[in-house]
């Protein structure tokens, strides 16, 4: 009989372990966010959003060029990305069934996979060498390229949550397939797939490696999407790897942004996306 | 909502349709939906292409790398630019090694956290802890970088490695000076970063596994521990693999947290102290100011091989998972 | 209620795109490369763009070898290195470079030794050992020899050097070639080298970053990275046989016998590390930006000459605050008559009396 109590007593101390991973995988998560707490809360001053960059070792300068340059980025990417990943999603949902269908779903999860410097590369070979400068506009086209096979999965997803019998209503009160699918089908869908783009966008907004030889940075605050522009998880990484104390502030204090950027924006998702699949 | 036809609504009113016609009707697809789908069929088709474009391009620009070096590319190390001397040993050991460190970290974590977001959590915590943990794969890998650099080095260098010198010194896989900077800390830091995907898509596999499995087990007098062990784990067994090979394929690609803590050295070093260098952190590091023509094509031509094996890689994952958990969004939902 | 303000927000957007692209006459100029003189270049820019707020110059520090490739690839209106282009490059580019120096500055050995404050003497010899992996702990009888007094602990050195392209690689190497036999004949000289040892940093900022982090490391930056980061630097013995303290005269004796002798027609790619004098600093060097002989845009052109000529003459003013020694006059004269033969189109872009705005 003590064998069984055995049994289970290993059973219990097992299951504490998993309760004790579950938190130990959760710590770094704790620290991280309590030292960009501690380490940039006290930079986030006024000159921290509205200056840009100083000459080295001078104080008062700013992230202002950096953030706008991130959210200008994002935005060209955006337009790239969106448009054509959301596209693919519908397309992966709608008729996507067949082995065509198969083959592009295989290879957008593959393409999930190629690191982001691979990426990177690649644009600095078709958007950079030709135009035989840097620019945003290339950094923008790169981060959305990443953008599209995450898109198109997580739009098809959504997708896919539309009953079938709304699908059968619309065709059977004699809308043709495409204006059922545009009309109905995505509209239903339009609060899933807009979340999905949010936390797509989230993940592409802390892309490093993929700007670092497109849009290269810039110490002054621009706008011009044709020349190099700055970024914010890009100027992250410079100050981080310097050895000035006012550019260590600055980067913890960057990096708060930009983990707040990127939380807000998941967060909120996953809630809306939670909420629609318990009600689908 | 002004075209449905009239007919549809009032059917005495149109004139009876004949076979012929009723059989036409059927086949009918209207210009739109021609159009519509050829329009995202071409879209759909933009991801083949994209795929080829960028394997084209990089085995193209490698191609002056290749021909000087040949397959010795791979397995020389000295990397001297100075004198043409293209040799990526240590690249890909780095690359591996690091990857290594973090699997044998993360996996076991990885692993009882699904099985204890599947099996063991109450209900209550299921979300919030699983969403916490996704979280982890949300934080910018600059920011485990800038982490990485500032607290995690530090307090390997100063306050781990001080008390554990004495007792794992002597190994040679701890041989060496510690700086800081090293395959270690490179490894831990992946490890954060790759543990959200495994226990993502593990929990995934788990929850695939059908109750009636679990239900047998109960009822045949295991404990529930004893069910996860011996019915549960072994029938997503290869969704679990697949879900580890993610998570290396991850491990493999990743870069600004690498380049920030693991001392950018070319060097092969068993010693997990010493520094160390991967594929990408070299691209990161040397791309944009290789000089000569031949630095760059070694370069497309690590990137080249770093592509290669990470769609081989996924590839592998994505085909293991699919069979447990059919047709899942394999760790492509940006979590 | 979510259209409207879809609709503001993306008029909003397009207003400061457009603002930001059609600002009234702005020149904008886009320069990357050395490290070294990256603290001069961004006062300059701010300073000049002050002075003359059309002028918007983009400079990044991404080292001398990105430089030199940048301007090679034209991707960039200048390019900037303090290890001159070879003779294949200068091939690559087909002659179409002219190299200006801007100032003259220094690379010194600088190290985080716990409980250690003095100034530590260094010999070429010792230096090199020291990146040979040879000297591998501080109280090695070749360090302990030349600072007796300096309590140097048993502890470990940690190398620091350059992982990106560096023209400050560049003038240490060419300085360790000279003063090591063992060293020419393992390492050599360039902006990249096969190092033997030790840890890689990005730019000057990385390597100083190193050592400020890592107690028992010394590596090798240009002076301003030291002072400015509070890390301790050392003293090296020149040729004569002095130990001497990097500074602005010391440097500025370094370029002097060079320059008494220098050629009307050169290309300015000179070295002038372990020169000889009592009071030369041994690992001084030129820093130069490399333009082309034959420009293509005319505004752009005539903004980028001005502005270096500006740089040379009224610029070197705030070289000394930055530890950085200003041109010898000799040297500026005959950068004048380079500028001045710049042309865009077979005809020169500064008129033959330009005297600076």
């Amino acid at each position: 009989m003590h064998g069984r109590l055995i049994r289970r007593l290993f059973g219990s101390v097992m299951t504490g372990a998993t309760y004790g991973a579950a938190a130990l995988a959760i710590l770094p998560l704790a620290v991280i966010l309590a030292m960009l707490l501690v380490k940039g809360a006290g930079s986030l001053d006024w000159n921290f959003f509205t200056r840009s960059a100083v000459p080295f070792g001078e104080h008062g300068g700013g992230f202002a060029h950096a953030i706008v340059g991130t959210l200008i980025i994002v935005g060209l990417a955006c337009a790239v990305g969106v448009p054509v990943g959301v596209s693919i999603g519908i397309y992966l949902a709608e008729f996507g069934g067949g082995q065509l269908g198969f083959a592009i779903r295989f290879i957008a999860d593959v393409l999930n996979g190629v690191p982001s410097i691979v990426i990177g590369i690649f644009a600095w070979t078709w958007l950079v060498k030709p135009m035989g400068h840097f620019s945003a506009l290339a950094g923008g086209v790169a981060l959305g390229m990443i953008l599209v096979p995450i898109l198109a999965r997580t739009t098809e997803e959504m997708v896919r949550l539309v009953p079938n019998s709304l699908r059968e209503a619309a065709l059977a009160l004699g809308y043709p397939r495409w204006r059922t699918s545009l009309v109905v089908v995505v509209r239903t869908a339009a609060a899933g797939i807009v979340t999905g783009c949010l936390v797509a966008v989230a993940r592409v907004a802390g892309e490093t490696a993929p700007l670092l030889f497109t849009a290269l940075g810039n110490q002054f605050f621009s706008t011009r999407v044709q020349g190099p522009m700055a970024a914010l998880p890009l100027q992250v990484y410079v100050y981080a790897l310097g050895p000035y104390d006012e550019w260590h502030r600055q980067a913890w204090a960057g990096a708060l942004v930009l983990i707040m950027l990127v939380l807000a924006l998941s967060l909120f998702a996953r809630a809306v996306v939670r909420a629609k699949r318990q009600h689908a | 909502m002004t075209d449905i036809p009239a007919t549809a609504l009032e059917p005495e009113l149109a004139p009876k349709p004949t076979a012929e016609e009723r059989w036409r009707a059927l086949r009918t697809v209207s210009r739109g939906d021609v159009i519509y789908r050829s329009l995202l069929t071409v879209l759909a088709l933009l991801l083949p292409l994209l795929v080829v474009l960028i394997a084209v391009e990089l085995v193209s620009n490698a191609m002056p790398a290749v021909s000087k070096f040949g397959f010795g590319f791979l397995t020389h190390s000295t990397w001297d630019p100075v004198q043409g001397q293209f040799g990526a040993l240590p690249l890909i050991f780095g690359t591996l090694y690091s990857s290594l460190v973090a699997l044998v970290i993360a996996v076991p974590l990885a692993l009882a956290c699904a099985i204890f977001l599947t099996e063991f959590a109450p209900r209550w915590l299921r979300t919030p802890v699983g969403t916490l943990i996704e979280l982890l794969a949300a934080v910018p890998s600059v920011i485990y970088g800038l982490w990485g650099i500032f607290v995690l080095i530090p307090l390997l260098r100063d306050h781990v490695w001080k008390v554990a010198r004495h007792a794992l010194g002597w190994l040679p896989i701890f041989g060496g000076v510690f700086y800081g900077p090293s395959v270690l800390a490179a490894g831990v830091i992946l490890s954060i970063m790759i543990l959200p995907y495994i226990a993502a898509v593990s929990r995934e596999v788990l929850l695939a596994v059908p109750p009636s499995q679990r239900e047998a087990g109960l009822a045949l007098g295991a404990t529930r521990w004893e069910t996860v062990t011996t019915v549960i784990l072994p029938y997503g067994r290869a969704g679990i693999v697949g879900a580890v090979i993610l998570g290396l394929g991850r491990a493999l690609g990743e870069t600004m947290a690498v380049t920030m803590v693991i001392g950018n050295r070319h060097e092969v070093s068993a010693s997990l102290l010493q520094p160390g260098y991967t594929i990408a952190a070299a691209i990161a590091n040397e791309f944009s100011e290789a000089v000569s023509d031949m630095h760059l094509s070694a370069l497309f031509m690590v990137g080249a091989v770093l592509f290669v094996i990470t769609i081989l890689v996924n590839t592998l994952a994505r085909v293991l998972v699919w069979r447990v958990a059919r047709g899942s969004a394999v760790g492509s939902t940006a979590i | 209620m979510t259209k409207r303000i879809a609709a503001v927000l993306s008029v909003a957007a397009g207003t400061v795109l457009l603002a930001g692209s059609v600002a009234a006459q702005t020149v904008r100029l886009n320069g990357a490369g050395a490290t070294f003189p990256q603290p001069i270049y961004q006062k300059w820019v701010l300073e000049y763009h002050n002075a003359h707020p059309t002028v918007e110059i983009n400079y990044q520090g991404i080292g001398s070898g990105g430089g030199i490739r940048q301007f090679t690839d034209h991707t960039v209106d200048f390019g900037a290195s303090d290890g001159p282009m070879t003779d294949a490059q200068i091939q690559a580019v087909n002659g179409d470079v002219y190299h200006l120096p801007t100032v003259l500055g220094s690379v010194v050995p600088t190290y985080n030794i716990p409980g250690v404050t003095a100034q530590l003497r260094f010999t070429g010899d010792v230096l090199a050992g020291i990146w040979l992996g040879q000297i591998t702990k501080w109280n090695d009888s070749r360090l302990t020899a030349l600072n007796p007094d300096a309590n140097l602990p048993d502890q470990d050195i940690v190398v620091a050097h350059r992982s990106d392209g560096s023209g400050t690689t560049y003038i240490f190497t060419d300085y360790l070639t000279k003063v090591s036999p063992d060293w020419a004949q393992r390492v050599g000289k360039g902006t990249s080298v096969n190092w033997p040892v030790g840890l890689g940093g990005q730019g000057n900022p990385g390597v100083a970053n190193i050592v400020k982090q890592t107690p028992g490391a010394i590596g090798y930056v240009e002076l301003i990275y030291a002072i400015q980061n509070n890390i301790g630097y050392g003293v090296v013995r020149n040729k004569a046989g002095n130990y001497i303290q990097a500074s602005l005269e010391t440097t500025t004796n370094a370029a002097a016998g060079a320059v008494a002798s220098l050629d009307p027609n050169t290309d300015f790619r000179i070295s002038i590390t372990d020169a000889d004098g009592a009071q030369v600093y041994p690992i001084s060097s030129f820093t130069w930006l490399l333009l082309p002989k034959q420009m293509t845009d005319a505004v752009k052109a005539r903004a980028l000459l001005e502005f270096v000529w500006w740089a040379v003459h009224d610029g070197e003013k705030f070289t000394s605050a930055l530890a950085y020694a200003p041109l010898p006059a000799r040297v500026v004269q005959l950068e004048e008559q380079r500028l001045k033969s710049i042309t865009v189109n077979g005809q020169p872009v500064l008129p033959s009396n330009y005297r600076g705005r």
